[in-house]
């Protein structure tokens, strides 16, 4: 019911699967005249800024989306969610143009507007009648970096986004187990903060901490745009000089070098009891290479396998646990290969009533261990390369999703090339590459095998 | 399903405006060999068809014992049909990439298909089989209804699952409208195959079935393919009559206690039939109220202003025999009442002065224009036409719909909103909102 506007965005199986995707195109299943795909022209102005343009003239509109290089993952310890903070106060005004105006132009133009934060960038986007682009990247350009903020505007904001941590997790057994093994998965990472930040901290983030955040990292030398629809690149090029053109590049950003994992030895559980988990959860991450820290080919493996392990009726998983064992109501797997650090395998599952979390923690390690062990087939490997190879090419009826994955990528240490080339690395990936990424990357020492439990103890009723 | 009602009706509503993006459509009407009728629009830039379609007779047909026989329904067409088991039939739809779906409203239960061209053929088949021979054998039945009785076991504590049920029962006492569309820990155990059976019987019929198809299909192709998946479907369904309804408990307000840290609070009053001739004033004045983008008078008052929630906002859902004005917002314990507060004076406000006239023009100005971006996939666009074939607005209803947006007055504004607001709001708030309780009622 709600409008989940400026909400966080974490990169899930969603995204993942048409993850570092795709543009497209697929000889296999599709039809020539596609195999060219959308002619992506990507360039760089003289102050640095990144611009990739998608050509899509179905319908006269554009999406113009600007992602930032800066997540949860580059805030100073101490100040967990201030990333996504700044994200919502960006919406508060420059002097040009004040509180509101920038919203209140886009409705009236009947466009869309959001903004997102994740680990590793944070983005804004407008979606309007192609005409108006032009007007967009102006407000745009003008909030990169005339951000004015003050306490009026900032502490009304600090407790919309601590609703909004009570909404996603504090309200949500299973999100507080998620933030709970992410915590214990990363040792010395800083993707074990929860993007949203920890409560103790949000509640002390004040404005300077805000535009001192701003001021290090929002700059044109550290964005990328993304135009897609109904535009000509050569236009978007000439619109994109005259407005963010016109910002100095930033002298001192810094780069994003943060504190890597040790190797890891020792699995590790936990268990969070809450009284509202009516069904039992569980949930076992593995600490995995993301595209661009691991060797070429392991991600695309790990995609393969986490479809094959994990992704919809035809998986593994689910024809093992739930429809052949009967010991689950649910399971599934997902991988996301678009991180600038270590990335995470996750599987997990919910047991049938009177089926206990050890035993289908069994269950379900009996059935990694055959992957392991056995391998997989060649109709599952290709069923599976079918489904996500068809995804790139159905990413093409959708603008914004197309935006998605190039900004992705390119926030998150990929290229233009990267993105074009993913259907022809899907289908290049080989039974054995992703038995080996089984049997390499799904080792228990590199887990944290979490279970959700429903709390019955007596002092339950007066937790909050 | 109130999620889905709402999406179903923000697609309705967009797609009714008209900018050059309708006028750029094309959208034909066709009769297939078979006398069905569909709505083509043809885009050749991609080498993929969308099917969309829908079949009068939702939840509400549901014997109120058996609520949850439509959900399961749903649930159950891809698994298993004809003489493809359901793992057999799985395997069939991805080894194409062919992607099937359905979901149940409460008038109606809607359908998707994707493909690529060069798979069409097995994907229309496959259909054809799921909605004429569904198998529905007892493992498959077992597996599904666990997975509806988890999800229902989980919706007992979940405070948003809690205020929406509440609400709803309470708005329709003693009517098909007042069920929750998955059912209940109590009815969904009960249904058999044989309701199921006999679900499908009812509803699936040629008589009531609308069709949109959009993609790289010119209308004789897309008349042999719509023939395909539906031709073999009895000629007429057997539904049971809805009454009509109006919602109830107008100015209650009801606490469910639950222990969470945020209190969610839904909040609702009558609405406004589509085919009422002041329909189209009542969006907009609800648009400037509290429609979805960052500008409403709740949003501003609430979030921007108050920093007393994440969100907050309601929309016009109409079904075809009730309709409803309808909100929600979570906030924090010990500011809930303010929340409330709020919200109630905001309504009142706009039933007793309605919108300025620079809202008004405001409004106007994204209603009309926002049109474009409601149709720019393929799939957004044979929803919309499913909607608005639904709704009878007529195949030259969105070159219609930006004058009629233009044709509103600031004094039909304010009539509307007097009429739209003026009832009172029924309230239900789940968690432990601090310093308040129920009102206006014997609970």
């Amino acid at each position: 019911m709600l409008t989940h506007d400026r909400n966080i965005f974490r990169p899930k199986n969603v995204l993942f699967k048409t993850n570092l995707t795709l543009i497209a195109l697929v000889t296999a299943i599709a039809t020539p005249s596609l195999a060219a795909g959308p002619e992506v022209a990507s360039s760089t102005l003289a102050n640095g800024l990144e611009l990739v343009v998608i050509p899509d003239h179905r319908a006269p509109v554009v999406t113009h989306m600007i992602w930032y290089k800066v997540g949860a993952a580059d805030e100073t310890p101490g100040k967990s969610g201030l990333a996504h903070f700044l994200e919502h106060l960006m919406f508060k005004g420059t002097a040009k143009n004040p509180t509101g105006k920038f919203s209140q132009v886009v409705a009236r133009i009947g466009g869309q507007e959001n903004a997102f934060t994740s680990q590793d960038y944070t983005g804004y986007y407008q979606r309007v009648p192609s005409d108006q682009l032009k007007t967009v990247m102006e407000f745009e350009a003008d909030r990169m970096t005339g951000l004015q903020l003050t306490d009026d505007v900032v502490l009304p904001e600090r407790n919309v986004i601590l609703e909004e941590q009570n909404q996603r997790i504090g309200n949500n057994p299973r999100a507080r187990l998620g933030e709970q093994i992410d915590a214990a998965l990363y040792l010395n990472n800083p993707y074990g903060k929860p993007v949203i930040g920890w409560r103790h901290e949000m509640e002390e983030l004040s404005r300077d901490d805000a535009i001192g955040f701003y001021r290090r990292f929002y700059a044109p030398n550290n964005a990328v745009v993304v135009i897609a629809g109904d535009v000509d690149p050569a236009k978007a090029r000439a619109l994109a000089e005259e407005t963010y053109g016109k910002i100095p590049r930033h002298g001192n950003i810094a780069p994003r070098v943060r504190a890597q994992e040790p190797p890891p030895v020792a699995a590790r559980t936990l268990t969070l009891a809450d009284p509202r988990a009516e069904i039992p959860t569980l949930q076992r991450e593995y600490l995995v290479p993301s595209f661009v820290t691991g060797k070429r080919g392991e991600s695309t493996a790990l995609e393969v396998l986490a479809h094959i392990l994990g992704s919809g009726s035809n998986s593994r998983l689910y024809l093992g646990l739930v429809v052949d064992k009967q010991v689950a109501v649910a399971a599934n797997a997902w991988y996301d290969a678009s991180t600038l650090d270590l990335s995470k395998f996750t599987v997990g599952g919910s047991p049938r009533p009177g089926v206990t979390l050890p035993q289908l923690e069994a269950e379900t390690d009996a059935i990694i261990a055959q992957v392991i062990e056995k391998g997989v087939t060649a109709e599952e490997l290709e069923r599976a390369k079918t489904r996500l190879i068809a995804d790139a090419v159905y990413a093409q009826d959708n603008q914004a999703s197309m935006a998605r994955w190039y900004g992705t990528a390119l926030t998150t240490g990929g290229s233009v090339n990267d993105v074009k080339n993913w259907p022809d690395r899907i289908r290049a990936v080989t039974a054995e590459q992703v038995q080996d990424a089984a049997r390499q990357w799904l080792d228990k020492r590199r887990s944290v095998t979490g279970y959700l439990v429903k709390d019955v103890s007596p002092q339950a009723e007066k937790r909050s | 399903m109130i999620r889905l009602v709402a999406s179903i009706f923000f697609a309705a509503a967009a797609a009714i405006a008209s900018t050059n993006a309708a006028s750029a459509m094309t959208i034909e009407k066709i009769v297939s060999p078979g006398g069905i009728e569909a709505w083509l629009v043809r885009e050749k830039s991609l080498p993929l068809v969308t099917l969309n379609y829908a079949f009068h007779g939702g939840a509400s047909q549901d014997d109120a014992d058996k609520a949850g026989t439509a959900n399961l329904t749903a649930d159950l067409l891809d698994e298993g049909a004809g003489e493809l088991d359901g793992k057999t039939f799985h395997e069939r739809l991805e080894n194409r990439a062919i992607e099937m779906s359905f979901q149940v409203g409460r008038d109606y239960i809607y359908g998707s298909l994707r493909t690529l061209n060069d798979n069409r053929d097995e994907a229309f088949d496959l259909l054809r089989l799921a909605l004429t021979n569904p198998r529905f054998d007892a493992d498959a039945i077992d597996r599904i209804r666990g997975q509806t009785m988890a999800t229902l076991q989980r919706d007992t504590t979940n405070p948003n699952d809690l205020a929406s049920r509440r609400w709803w029962q309470t708005a329709f006492p003693d009517h098909p409208y007042g069920r929750e569309s998955k059912g209940t820990l109590e009815s969904v155990p009960r249904i058999t195959a044989a309701d199921l059976r006999e679900y499908v019987r009812r509803v699936f019929a040629r008589n009531e079935l609308k069709v949109s198809i959009v993609g790289d299909v010119d209308a004789k192709t897309a008349g042999m393919l719509i023939d395909r998946a539906f031709g073999a479907l009895p000629a007429k369904n057997d539904l049971k009559p809805i009454a009509n309804a109006t919602p109830t408990g107008l100015g209650k307000r009801i606490v469910i206690n639950v222990d969470v840290p945020q209190a969610v609070v839904t909040f609702g009053g009558q609405g406004i039939a589509r085919q009422d001739p002041e329909f189209m004033a009542a969006y907009i004045v609800n648009h400037i109220l509290g429609g979805g983008s960052f500008s409403s008078r709740l949003y501003r008052e609430v979030r921007e202003k108050r920093g007393l929630a994440y969100g907050v906002s309601d929309s016009l859902v109409w079904f075809r025999r009730a309709a409803v004005m309808l909100g929600g917002t979570a906030t924090r314990a010990d500011r809930t009442a303010d929340a409330l507060a709020v919200i109630e004076q905001e309504v009142k406000r706009m039933a007793e002065e309605g919108p300025t006239p620079e809202e008004l023009a405001a409004a106007k100005s994204f209603l009309k224009g926002s049109y474009a971006l409601s149709l720019d996939t393929s799939g957004k666009i044979a929803a919309q036409l499913t909607q608005i074939q639904i709704d009878d607005l007529g195949i030259d209803y969105v070159h219609r719909r930006s004058a009629l947006i233009d044709a509103v007055t600031i004094e039909d504004a304010k009539r509307v909103a007097k009429r739209l607001y003026g009832g009172g709001l029924l309230v239900t708030v789940a968690g432990k909102p601090k310093g308040l309780t129920s009102s206006g009622t014997t609970e």
